[in-house]
């Protein structure tokens, strides 16, 4: 929130002093003071260490949970006191008056919450065996409440303090459906509290939040993994100056037309990593071979031909996709035949061989190469049409042309060269290099 | 993803030496003396035991294995504690004994185990027993105690009882798997301890509080209270399981793409697999911890990375035969290619520091010990390839001695030499 209009203020302050109004009201009398004590210190724990745990939405799940339970053991003042004690989280990130808002917001929620359990039917009060089922529909009702008066709040807010031609965001469902879910936790700290006192939440939410940390490990050991390899990647390219970033941008074109034609998100990944890889093989190839000028001998060719095949003996062990294997062994096949190891023609090459096929080849077209320099995109995307059906699979060239019109291609910075860039695109096989798209791909 | 196993050095996981027979024998008697017992005094609380049984061989169904081969059924165990730490269900005192608890448990991990049998995936006895016992000391102590008011009468005076009888179990079976460890890896017991005590306490902590939030739902909720709370235990574990997948893929790129300096005749076929090898087994028997292990495992793969800026490769890829400028400039460049991934900044030091003398005049600026395993590993294998015969071995062995006052480590060229000395 940055400078904000009359009318956020007003909003801010309305809700603040909405919130201030009931909780100074009372009734006192009667509130379970245990539970508030011990629900408040856990929702100040839960606030304060957010930060610490990269976790934000977790946060506001414990502090929902706490106040849910709390509207059930304390009604709904003793709710919304339970709430107040947002303010008391020792964190880095908002502003005072960010966090003064959010303080008013969670208490508000929190108070509804409680009235709407009373309305219903609810009694307040530590529920013991016979509150069960009677206590699910008003407790249901109060946890849709605090779902929804928190969620409206919190959009009103954004929309005030964004710039009015923003168009407003899409209304999650999903992470809606979610926070009722957890809403559900707070009874069960209610009807635990019977049997385990004021060590309930803690103890309900410890296997929560050890399920979380489960989780981002995960993510984070997913993020290290493909840093890794795209730094190895990056090692291999060193040894051909021409290609450096080369496998990273063949990666991400073929991302491009994997996620246009909707492959499956596990199939993408796989690519991801299958575009990364490709070249691999080539460090088998002498240097002077790949950074040569020149006309290639039948020899010096044979061994370029040689790299699919080498790069699979590297990646086989790794426990890919097999589908990744076969991109990576098959990327230099072309639809009529003609291209290698095999020799395979249409169908036959596997469908992630024909993905990056055309990414490879599109990026060696729009980078210097050492017997030419970059092409501009819509030359190269020309080139791509016309080879369509001979070297490339049409329907992937439409959708990597789609992916490019509409979300744009990032050429590497090009090296002032004194070639022609100009040149023309040469039919295939017309001399001893085999056309310079093959060669270009390599 | 196909997930293929990671499975340390070493670790053969067919036959059992005598300290896991010594293990499965006791869990397999156990098993016995509590079924028979069982049979002969009547199952009490049938339902119960049924809903109990029931989610441990479900959990037991969804076991997992963590990194470092080592084999978990949070949830079975989490439904075994709970079922040796119950009070009441509902209004109903638990009045099962310690035998029931070891029966149910025991066929429950036996029918949830059924299915992996099924399907070709052997047992893993060993685990299965030490988590058998670590449930048999539990119930052992709690059953007779589960009756008494002055335990059962508040939560008070249970939850102490109960949170540390859930800890001794997680240290029971920390330590029978540390010394499963110990004798199967030759690593230090109490090394072995220290890893086993750290990889297993978020999960013994959610395994922990699970078990004790079922045992004491169960008296509100009744068995509704079992699948409740088992719940979050599912999201961790299917998190670990993924967590555990890439983990094992990370490991099989690294090993492979260590091997471009192979096939790019930089440096001999097999080369970085047998240093990382040969480190690990140093690094073990000099007593690492196993994330230091894996950090020297990664580091020792990735050694020989800063040989891909040379144009040419060295003659057998040899860098004990280069001159140290050169050495230095490889394993800067290789260091500088492993920082790019930027969350591997340790495993880029140690590479970084291979190549310096172990012993250096300022005491402060000696490279970390696992660049003075690789610089010796390293050495050693240049030396003698791929070559089995034990002289050309102790020769290598003799000549990284005589190097040893500037250039090599002491303890890791005598850790070197007892490794030699054990080879078949």
């Amino acid at each position: 929130m940055g400078k904000l209009s009359k009318t956020a203020w007003l909003y801010i302050g309305a809700v603040i002093i909405a919130a201030v109004l009931p909780i100074a009201h009372g009734p006192f009398a009667g509130i379970n003071w245990t539970a508030v004590i011990a629900l408040g210190l856990l929702l100040a724990a839960s606030e304060s260490t957010a930060t610490l745990l990269q976790a934000r939405s977790l946060a506001w799940s414990a502090n929902s949970v706490a106040s849910l339970a709390a509207v059930v053991l304390t009604g709904p003042v003793g709710a919304a006191l339970v709430a107040c004690c947002t303010l008391l989280g020792i964190r880095r990130g908002p502003s005072p008056m960010q966090r003064v808002f959010n303080t008013g917001m969670y208490a508000l929620s929190a108070y509804l919450a409680g009235e709407v359990f009373l309305l219903f039917g609810g009694q307040v009060g530590t529920p013991g065996t016979s509150s069960f089922p009677g206590i699910i529909g008003p407790y249901a009702a109060a946890t849709v409440t605090h779902v929804a008066v928190n969620f409206a709040l919190l959009q009103v807010v954004f929309w005030l303090a964004t710039a009015p031609d923003t168009t407003p965001s899409q209304l999650d469902l999903g992470l809606l459906v979610t926070d009722v879910g957890y809403g559900a936790l707070g009874v069960l700290i209610a009807a635990l509290w019977e049997v385990l006192g004021p060590f309930t939440p803690v103890l309900v939410l410890i296997p929560l939040f050890v399920a979380r940390w489960a989780v981002a490990q995960f993510a984070a050991q997913q993020r290290a993994y493909e840093a890794t390899v795209s730094a190895l990647c990056q090692a291999v390219e060193t040894k051909d100056f021409y290609t450096r970033g080369h496998s990273e941008r063949v990666s991400k074109g073929s991302v491009m037309i994997a996620s246009e034609i909707k492959m499956r998100a596990e199939r993408v990944a796989a690519i991801r990593f299958a575009g990364m890889l490709h070249d691999v093989g080539k460090l088998g190839v002498p240097t002077a071979v790949l950074q040569k000028t020149g006309r290639l001998t039948d020899d010096e060719y044979a061994a370029i031909q040689l790299h699919p095949m080498r790069g699979l003996d590297i990646v086989r062990d790794i426990g890919f996709l097999d589908e990744a294997l076969a991109g990576i062994m098959h990327h230099h096949e072309r639809i009529d035949g003609k291209g290698y190891p095999m020799g395979l023609a249409g169908d036959e090459i596997p469908e992630f061989a024909r993905v990056l096929a055309v990414a490879d080849a599109f990026d060696a077209m729009t980078s210097n190469r050492a017997y030419r320099g970059a092409r501009p995109v819509a030359a190269a995307v020309a080139e791509l049409r016309k080879c369509a059906g001979e070297q490339f699979d049409p329907a992937f060239v439409d959708a990597f042309v789609a992916a490019i019109e509409r979300d744009g291609w990032a050429a590497p910075q090009s090296v002032p060269s004194d070639q022609d860039t100009t040149e023309k695109g040469l039919p295939a096989g017309t001399d001893g290099q085999a056309g310079p798209l093959i060669i270009g791909s390599l | 993803m196909a997930v293929r196993r990671y499975e340390p050095s070493g670790y053969s996981r067919n036959i059992l030496d005598s300290g896991q027979s010594l293990l499965v024998i006791v869990a397999g008697v156990l098993l016995v003396v509590a079924v028979a017992d069982t049979a002969v005094a009547r199952v009490t609380d049938v339902s119960t035991a049924v809903a109990f049984g029931a989610l441990i061989a479900f959990g037991e169904l969804l076991r997992l294995t963590l990194p470092g081969d080592r084999e978990a059924a949070p949830i079975a165990a989490a439904g075994s504690l709970a079922y040796a730490l119950l009070i009441r269900v509902q209004d109903a005192p638990a009045r099962h004994g310690t035998q029931q608890v070891v029966a149910v448990a025991a066929i429950g991990m036996l029918i949830g185990a059924l299915p992996h049998l099924a399907v070709g995936r052997p047992a893993r006895l060993d685990a299965m027993a030490a988590r058998l016992v670590a449930v048999a000391c539990v119930a052992a102590v709690f059953r007779p105690l589960a009756g008494e008011e002055v335990i059962s009468g508040h939560w008070w005076s249970a939850l102490p009882v109960m949170l540390s009888l859930v800890v001794l179990a997680w240290l029971v079976e920390a330590a029978i798997a540390a010394l499963v460890r110990t004798d199967v890896l030759r690593a230090r017991f109490g090394v072995a301890l220290a890893d086993e005590l750290r990889v297993q306490l978020p999960l013994g902590v959610a395994v922990g509080t699970s078990a004790l939030l079922i045992s004491f739902a169960a008296e509100v909720m009744g068995l509704f209270a079992v699948a409740v709370f088992a719940a979050p235990l599912l999201v961790t574990q299917v998190a670990l399981r993924r967590f555990a997948g890439i983990r094992a893929t990370y490991l099989q790129t690294v090993r492979a793409l260590a091997r471009v300096t192979e096939i790019g005749g930089y440096v001999e076929a097999g080369h970085s697999a047998r240093v990382s090898k040969l480190a690990v087994d140093i690094g073990r028997e000099l007593g690492m911890p196993e994330a230091a292990l894996l950090e020297l495992e990664y580091a020792a793969l990735m050694h020989d990375i800063g040989q891909l800026s040379l144009r040419d490769p060295i003659p057998g890829g040899a860098t004990v035969l280069v001159s140290r400028e050169e050495q230095r400039r490889i394993a800067e460049y290789g260091a500088e290619v492993i920082q790019q991934a930027k969350v591997l900044d340790s495993v880029a030091d140690i590479v970084r520091r291979q190549s310096d003398p172990a012993r250096t005049p300022d005491r402060a600026d000696e490279p970390p010990l696992s660049s003075r395993i690789i610089r010796a590993a390293n050495a050693f294998d240049d030396l003698v390839g791929s070559s089995v015969e034990p002289s050309r071995a102790a020769a290598a062995v003799e000549r990284l001695r005589l190097d040893t006052a500037a250039e090599y480590d002491q303890a890791v060229v005598d850790a070197l030499s007892r490794l030699v000395a054990r080879r078949p």
